[in-house]
């Protein structure tokens, strides 16, 4: 059944493509100038060509770029998915006096804005004598996934049942045999959505990494905007295919993955 | 050690780790640039330690800091305005499709996951000189020569629309799949027309959504300097901008500290008439 008339229906759902259109779009022509065989990064298209890839691998500094984000992100995932999960097991298995306002606390570097934690997070280390290094960088990264992390995987761990716990416990497991035999294998796809979600938050970043990164250091992000500052060359098109797919194609195969790590445990 | 006392120790043991990089990277420096903001840069570049509010001042009362915060707001606005228009449809048709609701999510969720300086460039490929626009109108013959489209605010409004529409999008089809369907249908069987219906029923009931989605769009448009500097003019700084200019090209600490912290306080009192009026659960859902 129609919740409206057909008619507004039809026009709700022609605006919602008209939507998408508006979103897809401009994503849509990044890909397809980045095949383009004319040497300027632009309209017409004269022909189909790998050239702007391959231009891409032999740039130095393009590959060196994708090493520290590759770095970087990795890292990242590591350190803030640690102490999410730890954070987010207290929050969701225990019950913790003022809850609320260590919620509030753990989402604090997502409610401030992110220009404002790089300046203080800046100054601050600076003040300790920590320069502009892959260091802070990464401090920086951790601090601002954090939250992310906490969201995804308080989000995943409430659907997990204390009772498996419980019955390994009552069957004379040790609580560390618990934790590593149940708890740990049935935590494993919240743990793995975590560091994805702060692999490609600390990949995607542009407004802190300016602020931390050391001179001469690029990331991903900040070489391609490096690269807008002489002009859209056919090459940034080419990097942004690359970017589009690992930061589609990599979380999506992530989701696919833990599903199935979650199927075959059948919660 | 008993039992309960374990059972007491646990969770902090657990939270300490990221409580304490909250505090040690987050809440010590937010203390820091406060005091840092009291400060002078000297003449030779270093910080006099003294306690001078000649920054606060100047942030507060230079006509043209004034003006781009101004224009701040203003963008930050239009932007929210644009994304509700263009979101809420969207997340209402995806929350009542008959199909299959969380592809049509994903695939609306999708540019989310695309980085956001490919996104913003992106429109450099469509309104750019010889973009996408210009080319069709050229060879269709709507113009002789092409036009300077980009570099405004308009395209910086644009950008931010477009990196944006995601939060609200997600925000407000939470808010309508929450709404029990029945209540339409009821208000249907009273004798209202289903845009009444609509009206009277699901549009209130998802007005927390929108507000929600409005205040993630407004917060996030606001503390940009990203897109202005990609999409705008060497007119259309935002506040951010000025931020980074004193921070990172005037190496002027003392007033980048005063101004991180003014669009801190600017924005925290966006947060706060939100929360007085609408309180912080819808935020927290709409994000996870």
């Amino acid at each position: 059944m129609k919740r409206l008339l057909p008619t507004g229906w039809g026009l709700i759902r022609a605006y919602a493509i008209l939507v998408y259109l508006f979103m897809f779009l401009p994503v849509a022509v990044v890909v397809l100038l980045s095949f383009n065989a004319s040497q300027f990064g632009a309209f017409p298209m004269t022909g189909l060509s790998l050239r702007w890839f391959e231009a891409l691998w032999q740039n130095e500094a393009v590959l060196r770029a994708f090493r520290t984000s590759f770095l970087l992100g990795t890292l990242t995932a590591l350190i803030s998915t640690t102490l999410g999960v730890l954070a987010s097991l207290a929050m969701v298995r225990y019950q913790v006096p003022g809850r609320n306002l260590i919620a509030v606390i753990l989402i604090a570097p997502i409610l401030i804005p992110e220009v404002v934690l790089a300046v203080a997070l800046l100054l601050f280390l600076q003040l300790l004598g920590i320069p502009k290094s892959f260091f802070l960088l990464l401090m920086g990264h951790v601090i601002f996934t954090l939250p992310f992390v906490i969201l995804v995987v308080q989000a995943r761990l409430v659907g997990i049942k204390r009772e498996y716990e419980e019955a390994a416990l009552s069957l004379g497991a040790s609580p560390r045999q618990t934790f590593f035999a149940v708890t740990l294998p049935l935590l494993a796809p919240a743990i793995f959505a975590g560091m994805l979600f702060a692999f490609t938050i600390s990949f995607d970043d542009i407004t802190g990494t300016l602020f931390w990164k050391p001179g001469g250091v690029e990331t991903v992000p900040t070489q391609i905007f490096a690269m807008l500052r002489h002009s859209i060359s056919p090459e940034i098109n080419a990097l942004g295919t690359v970017m589009i797919v690992l930061t589609v194609g990599v979380p999506l195969l992530g989701a696919a993955i833990a599903r199935r790590m979650a199927i075959k445990r059948g919660t | 050690m008993s039992v309960e006392a374990r059972e007491r120790r646990q969770p902090w043991i657990l939270l300490s780790p990221a409580l304490t990089a909250i505090t040690l990277l987050l809440f010590i420096p937010l203390v820091f640039i406060v005091v840092y903001s009291f400060w002078l840069r000297t003449a030779v570049g270093g910080v006099e330690v003294t306690f001078s509010m000649l920054n606060w001042q100047r942030a507060l009362t230079d006509p043209f800091y004034r003006y781009i915060l101004i224009a701040t707001l203003r963008i930050a606005f239009v932007t929210t305005i644009f994304c509700a228009v263009l979101g809420y449809p969207a997340a209402y048709f995806i929350a009542r499709a008959s199909g299959n609701r969380t592809l049509l999510l994903l695939l609306l969720m999708l540019p989310f996951w695309i980085s956001y300086i490919i996104r913003t460039m992106s429109w450099i490929n469509i309104l750019g000189v010889s973009g996408a626009l210009n080319t069709t109108m050229l060879s269709l013959g709507i113009v002789n020569e092409p036009i300077q489209m980009l570099y405004n605010e308009a395209t910086v409004i644009l950008g931010l629309v477009h990196f944006l529409l995601p939060f609200m999008v997600l925000n407000v089809y939470v808010s309508v799949e929450g709404i029990d369907r029945s209540l339409e249908d009821a208000a249907s069987s009273l004798g209202a027309t289903r845009f009444q219906a609509f009206r009277e029923v699901t549009l209130p009931l998802s007005l927390p959504g929108l507000a929600a989605g409005g205040l993630l769009c407004f917060v996030l448009a606001a503390g940009t300097y990203i897109t202005p500097l990609i999409l705008g003019g060497p007119r259309d700084a935002m506040f951010a901008n000025l931020v980074f200019e004193a921070i990172i090209t005037q190496l002027n600490w003392p007033m980048g500290s005063a101004l991180s912290l003014l669009l801190l306080l600017v924005l925290g009192a966006v947060v706060a008439v939100y929360n007085h009026f609408l309180g912080m659960s819808q935020l927290s859902r709409g994000l996870a």
